[in-house]
């Protein structure tokens, strides 16, 4: 996902991934709008996290875990709760991830998917709250990918929207001054679903789903928050300094809406899947 | 996030443990070799709830290069869980407790591998617990274990790990996340597959001599056990990888040995 | 006295192999008089002697190697070259230029340039230390890279070279086969470059059957037959000495040159020549490249056996 245009990449690969999208071709053989193959796992971690779904798309793989907590609200919106994305690029999904604290590629990672999930007010912070001032829930969802094989953007915001679709929390109530268990199990308050879609450009050729080799050798990347109704949630420009014209981001716009749709019937199917269960 | 409760008794009158074990009973362990594409070696362990992933890299070049050493490889450990692989949300920074299990799991580790076939170099060792229900140190060692064997480090031997411990009296094999925290102590061993001598050895509690000693001999006879199940992940792992197209086995043997560069040696017998 | 595996078993580390008179080589290691396996491989018995043959493994250098890198660095007379594994190598300008040769070495090669070179030295404490000289040694441009793992690169070439001869004979392709994993490919066309890669990936997956390189003839004739059938023209080369012209490195000006070895200015890939296109002298049967690697795997071959 990250900026990865630093690291060396020989020559000949650069060219080859080049003149391969000259003649209409992309190194693994897919069409400049097809996405790898897209799985959801979820209840992956079904004994500790109150949600969690595991995303595989192609060879990039993606955990997503859901904890909800008791907090205080932020003072600026006491009768709201709080909902937050995190994620850690941990040197075991990729040789490309070093040790230490989170860099500007997580960081950027988890705000991008963040801002999909925000923008999109996919969760209801309104009905997150059990005492306004006092005591509200706390949603966290952090990512963890386990393979990179590039974008991970789009990998994670499937996982985390995959991971609080499915999330089932403990019921808490304001009694005699403090927040008691009743017993019943919630969902969480999901008003509308995003997911996030990027797009490559290298040299003049607009890729979606872009490999870890096409995001080496890329000008830059698109992504796109869509929600169910086919609108923009959220948009980022990142991946590298290349511009991009205004006919190019329209003709992303497109590829990712399609997608979008894809992935939001993806996600329905899960959930139904788990129902029968 | 889950209220937690002490449970009302480890042991039932039957002499059985919270999920239905004997004391002497292991939770089921499900190992998988090369479950990580990106890495050089991975493996998966469960064991029971218990859920972890280990990759290994390199060996390759090490840096920072201050930490280089210059007869063999630094082998590095990290041993790392998930935020939401505990009741509560774990804070995302590394923490006391995890840099030292990373520790104890290098040392566990090192006296299996043959470092000082790569000086200067570093073999990663990278552990991520996804779900955590006891026994979370030495279910990593034994996938770190795999990994390295995935990853084509040369080593003596596989390393099996097991935690022993005690509740109400009775010494168990393999402590759950309960009796882990409500039990009357904790044994973490690790040994070296070939010879048996322990690697790893943490205690906590409160043993008497022999007590400690009995439990000690009931952490090997179950270390035996998971280093059967840790050859049989690699060898299932490893056989399927040979045996892509198992169309000719009759004619494989010239063929082989002569294209990996071992034409003309005369006098092959066999067993 | 006794050996405990089969014939083409897989064994785990630590696995008891033989006690007895045998001995320990490569994959092993011997205690008290018991040879115990130190890798996950096929175990094998050679006379009295007992070897694991690894299936994974990184590439550790060792002189005399053909090696692919790429430059990532350029420091003073120096090019650092990643050729994948645990070692970077060093390229002394002197290995790889006639003097005298510009202060700026990166007009020769730069960052991201790839380079097929000779490993010279390499021991415990430093290197390894790499050379162009040598036939076929230089500057690869064009084609792709394909990156396998170093374990199964004695089965691309085959003995004395007959899978890779029998792949470019068929492909009439030009490859470049080096022992730490890498092969570099040029085709004259997609569908050939990606039927080489096809060949190359599934050598690799299979590397332990057997009939190995008759099942590869078979798939390459059979592929070449569709390519033909679909698109007549496309598998045409235009000339059988330009399509196996070596890869030439074109100096950013006339000199200096890089390059050496004066009793072979001709062969080496790196050569001053004007134009590269140019249609080799007709004696020269061999590409260099296709040449070193011959030699390579021959050079393999005996030490093996004398290694015994």
């Amino acid at each position: 996902m990250g900026d990865y245009s630093a690291e060396v990449i020989s020559n000949i690969d650069r060219d080859y991934v080049a003149n391969l999208l000259d003649a209409g071709k992309r190194i693994d053989g897919r069409a400049f709008d097809e996405c790898r193959n897209t799985e959801i796992e979820i209840d992956v971690v079904a004994a500790k996290a109150e949600g969690s779904a595991l995303v595989r798309l192609g060879n990039t793989s993606v955990i997503a875990g859901v904890k909800v907590l008791l907090g205080e609200p932020y003072g600026d919106s006491p009768d709201k709760g709080v909902m937050m994305v995190t994620a850690e690029l941990q040197p075991l999904a990729s040789p490309l991830f070093e040790l230490g604290p989170p860099k500007e590629p997580a960081i950027e990672l988890a705000r991008v998917v963040d801002r999909g999930v925000r923008e999109s007010e996919m969760i209801d912070t309104a009905k997150l709250c059990i005492e306004p001032g006092k005591k509200v829930y706390m949603v966290f969802a952090d990512i963890y990918p386990l393979e990179y094989d590039g974008n991970l953007i789009d990998a994670s915001s499937l996982a985390v929207a995959a991971a609080l679709h499915t999330t089932k929390f403990d019921e808490y109530k304001w009694e005699d001054g403090s927040a008691v268990a009743t017993g019943k199990k919630l969902d969480l308050p999901i008003q509308n679903s995003a997911v996030e879609v990027t797009v490559s450009r290298i040299g003049r050729h607009l890729v979606i789903d872009p490999s870890l080799k096409e995001e080496m050798v890329q000008d830059c990347r698109l992504t796109m928050a869509v929600d169910k109704d086919d609108k923009l949630r959220a948009m980022q420009k990142g991946g590298g300094p290349g511009p991009l014209t205004l006919d190019e981001i329209e003709s992303s716009i497109t590829m990712a809406i399609e997608r979008a749709q894809d992935l939001q019937k993806l996600i329905k199917e899960t959930i139904k899947a788990r129902k029968k269960k | 996030m889950s209220p937690e409760t002490k449970p009302d008794f480890l042991i039932n009158p039957e002499g059985l443990r919270v999920d239905g074990r004997r004391t002497d009973e292991m939770r089921p362990i499900e190992l998988k070799v090369g479950v990580l594409k990106q890495a050089d070696g991975s493996a998966s362990i469960r064991q029971g709830n218990t859920y972890i992933l280990a990759a290994v890299y390199g060996p390759r070049e090490l840096h920072p290069r201050h930490l280089t050493i210059n007869d063999r490889a630094y082998l590095r450990c990290v041993y790392r869980m998930a935020t939401f692989s505990v009741p509560d949300r774990k804070r995302p920074a590394p923490s006391r407790r995890e840099r030292e299990i990373s520790m104890v799991i290098a040392n566990a580790l090192k006296p299996a591998l043959f470092l000082e076939d790569y000086p200067r170099a570093v073999v990663d060792v990278f552990i991520q617990v996804i779900q955590a229900d006891g026994g979370t140190r030495c279910a990593a060692i034994n996938a770190a274990s795999l990994a390295l064997a995935d990853a084509g480090i040369p080593m003596k031997t596989l390393v099996p790990a097991v935690a022993v411990g005690k509740a109400e009296g009775k010494l168990l094999v393999d402590l759950g996340d309960e009796e882990d925290k409500y039990g009357g102590g904790d044994v973490p061993m690790a040994m070296l597959g070939t010879t048996g001598d322990i690697t790893l050895l943490q205690q906590d509690g409160s043993f008497a001599k022999e007590e400690l000693v009995e439990a000690m001999g009931m952490g090997v006879t179950a270390m035996k056990y998971i280093l059967e199940l840790q050859k049989e992940a690699l060898k299932r792992a490893y056989t399927k990888k040979v045996a892509i197209e198992g169309e000719d086995d009759e004619e494989y043997e010239d063929d082989l040995e002569t294209d990996l560069g071992e034409a003309e040696i005369a006098g092959e017998e066999d067993e | 006295m006794a050996v405990y595996f089969k014939k083409k078993e897989v064994v785990v580390p630590g696995e008891l192999l033989a006690e007895g008179r045998y001995r320990s080589s490569m994959g092993t290691y011997d205690e008290d008089g018991k040879v115990f396996s130190a890798l996950v491989g096929i175990a094998e018995l050679r006379g009295n002697t007992v070897k694991v043959v690894p299936l994974e493994g990184v590439y550790i250098p060792s002189e005399g190697d053909l090696v692919i890198g790429t430059i990532t660095r350029v420091a003073g007379n120096n090019w650092k070259v990643d050729i994948t594994g645990p070692y970077g190598a060093s390229l002394h300008a002197n290995n790889a230029l006639r003097r005298p040769y510009d202060d700026d070495i990166s007009r020769y090669f730069d960052i991201g340039d790839v380079i097929a070179a000779e490993i010279t030295a390499f021991d415990r404490n430093s290197g390894p230390f790499l050379t162009l000289k040598g036939r076929g040694l230089g500057l690869l441009t064009e084609g792709m890279i394909l990156d396998l793992s170093p374990a199964k690169i004695p089965r691309i070439i085959g003995r004395s070279g007959s899978m890779i001869n029998m792949i470019k004979d068929k492909l009439r392709i030009e490859a470049v086969v080096a022992q730490n994993g890498r092969i570099w490919v040029r085709a004259t066309d997609t569908p050939t470059l990606n039927l080489a890669i096809k060949a190359f990936k599934m050598i690799e997956a299979q590397a332990h059957t057997s009939k190995l390189t008759e099942r590869i003839g078979a798939m390459l004739d059979q592929e070449m037959a569709d390519i033909k059938e679909k698109a007549p023209k496309t598998v045409e080369i235009e000339s059988e000495e330009e399509a196996r012209a070596p890869v030439k490195a074109e100096p950013p000006e006339e000199e200096p040159v890089p390059v050496v070895e004066e009793e072979s200015v001709e062969e080496v890939t790196t050569a001053p020549i004007e134009e590269p296109a140019e249609p080799k002298a007709s004696d020269e049967e061999l590409a260099p490249a296709e040449e070193a690697e011959a030699e390579k795997d021959n050079d393999n071959t005996t030490e093996e056996v004398t290694e015994e």
